[in-house]
């Protein structure tokens, strides 16, 4: 029986975005930042926008495949395709269910796509403001409990006793984002480094989250060209290739009410073996990380959940001087991420990852031939993948 | 304990959502419950045990003959956070306040959300013994309680 693995037998041939806004200043509705960054892509990777085949999105993105391939006058449309989950635990997924679809011979070239425009939608991080509650959010929301924040400040709680964790773990990665962003013209924080004391000072959302552990909230439109790896050779850049893409959680994850067995975890203890088994590599193996972070403690489970250290090194490791590009350890949101670049659900995460392949990042880190992306820690499903160069193959 | 038909001081300001059972009826014994003063999780009478929150099927065993049972209020500190940002306007002038996420051994170790009584800056003990205080709205529209917790 031949292997069945998405490994080498999908490659990303084009990125783009749309300018980025902080949350409700896009001049544009949501649904034309959508269109945008779909004709963005196609010109990026030099292809017909007709030419499009299938449309992969996730967290139940509000701009319909069907009305994009009308609305663009796409040829045939072949896939069409929803990762379930909300947050940014789909940004890997989507990736992998497009990279399935043109391996499989169901599509040719698929659009990964993700677009926000909390101006005129609504914004993530307030409660609900209803007379009654009722479903599981009534045995949260009226002790308080209604936002992103609140819903994952106990598990990263609970790890830190576990394992002895000090909060300037999670510092390190609010600076290393920071930092990148400054080399980064996309990045909403361009031109607004962070320092240790401006972060040592800034107020608590909900403890142990200060302000800068969390993401922003942002408006703009972000996508991908996903093409078969024989395809992918006909294009103007090396094909930069997907060398494992899985998505999951481990037991039980969605239980109601915070009862998941495994609590302080960003839901990747079963995912991250999954992705290495694909991808055929180890933790060493990874030039440069992006590693979604809805807030920091999430990226720092994660980055223990995939093996790069212990819990109980994680004091030691974390530390800005590993995560820096080009000279740490294990140069971490390299473009800024979602804490400085732009919150657009993670998918600037997995673009950025193949700028590093492509050595187009803005805090590019040299010779980079294996690029892992984690997406949405701490929701259910998450999801993660690996690119590679040509030389990882 | 404080009596279900006087109205309770309230921990956090009023203006939440109030709870109330869902249409379903898989939690409308809890919801009962607590207005009783009472802690009612759902029990399973195929292997007999408890499970939290409530589904319609065993996770366990599988079986679909699911009831509820009284279990004490009490439980263990298992996380944790102090609140400081108010995410809703009603917690506007709230201040820091505290929500625990508390395991209870006599379930089967299944777990539940409350806040924990007392003021916002006292120390948190993640391990240390909790004991419940029912929190009684039994004039409000719709009436609710709700369970608190301290040390
Ligand atoms: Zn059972």
């Amino acid at each position: 029986m031949t292997e069945r693995t998405l490994r080498g037998k999908a490659a990303v041939v084009g990125v783009a975005e749309t300018k980025y806004y902080r949350w409700g200043q896009s001049p544009d509705p949501e649904f034309k930042m959508a269109i945008e960054a779909v004709l963005n892509v196609c010109e990026d990777a030099g292809i017909s926008p007709r030419d499009v085949d299938g449309f992969s999105s996730y967290s139940n993105d509000r701009s319909d495949a069907s009305r994009l391939a009308a609305a663009i006058g796409i040829n045939d449309l072949r896939f069409a395709s929803m990762q379930w989950g909300g947050g940014g635990g789909g940004g890997s997924g989507a990736l992998a269910n497009a990279a399935a679809a043109v391996a499989t011979g169901q599509a040719e070239a698929v659009v990964v796509f993700r677009a926000l425009a909390q101006g005129q939608f609504g914004r993530f991080g307030q409660g609900p403001r209803n007379n009654t509650i009722s479903g599981t959010g009534a045995h949260t929301v009226p002790y308080g409990l209604m936002s992103a924040a609140q819903q994952f400040a106990m598990k990263v709680t609970r790890f830190m006793h576990d394992h002895g964790v000090g909060h300037d773990a999670q510092k390190a990665i609010s600076l290393a984002s920071y930092h990148h962003a400054q080399n980064n013209p996309r990045a909403i924080m361009y031109g607004r480094p962070l320092d240790e004391e401006t972060y040592d000072s800034s107020r608590w959302i909900t403890e142990p989250f200060r302000l800068f552990d969390c993401c922003q909230e942002n408006d703009g439109a972000a996508a991908m060209l996903i093409v078969s790896a024989d395809r992918a050779k006909d294009f103007a850049r090396p094909p930069c290739y997907v060398l494992g893409a899985v998505s999951g959680s481990h037991h039980r994850a969605g239980a109601p009410v915070h009862n998941t067995p495994d609590y302080g975890s960003s839901s990747f203890p079963t995912v991250a073996p999954r992705l290495y088994d694909m991808a055929k590599i180890g933790p060493s193996d990874v030039d440069v990380l992006q590693s979604y972070e809805n807030f920091t403690g999430g990226v720092m489970m994660s980055i223990v959940e995939f093996g790069f250290c212990s819990p109980e090194e994680v004091n030691d490791y974390f530390t800005f001087e590993n995560f820096v590009a080009p000279t740490g350890k294990l140069p971490l949101n390299t473009s800024g991420g979602n804490l400085a670049e732009c919150y657009m659900h993670g998918l600037e995460l997995n673009i950025e990852a193949v700028r590093q392949i492509w050595g187009e990042s803005t805090s590019q880190v040299p010779d980079v031939n294996v690029s892992m992306v984690h997406s949405g820690p701490m929701v259910t499903p998450v999801s993660a993948c690996v690119f590679g160069s040509e030389a990882a193959l | 304990m404080n009596s279900p038909t006087t109205p309770s001081d309230s921990y956090l300001l009023p203006g939440l959502p109030k709870p109330v059972a869902s249409r379903d009826g898989l939690d409308t014994a809890y919801w009962d419950g607590l207005r009783d003063g009472r802690l009612c999780l759902q029990f399973c009478n195929g292997c007999g045990k408890f499970q939290w929150g409530p589904e319609w099927v065993c996770h366990r065993c599988h079986s679909f003959d699911l009831t509820y049972k009284d279990t004490p209020a009490e439980g263990i500190l298992y996380s944790h956070q102090r609140v400081w940002h108010p995410v809703h306007p009603a917690l506007a002038d709230q201040g820091p306040y505290v929500i625990v996420l508390v395991e209870l051994p006599a379930a089967d170790g299944v777990r539940i959300v409350g806040n924990l009584v007392g003021g916002p800056h006292q120390e948190l003990v993640i391990g240390a013994p909790v004991h419940g205080v029912f929190e009684h709205h039994p004039d409000d529209e719709p009436a609710f309680s709700l369970l608190h917790w301290k040390f």
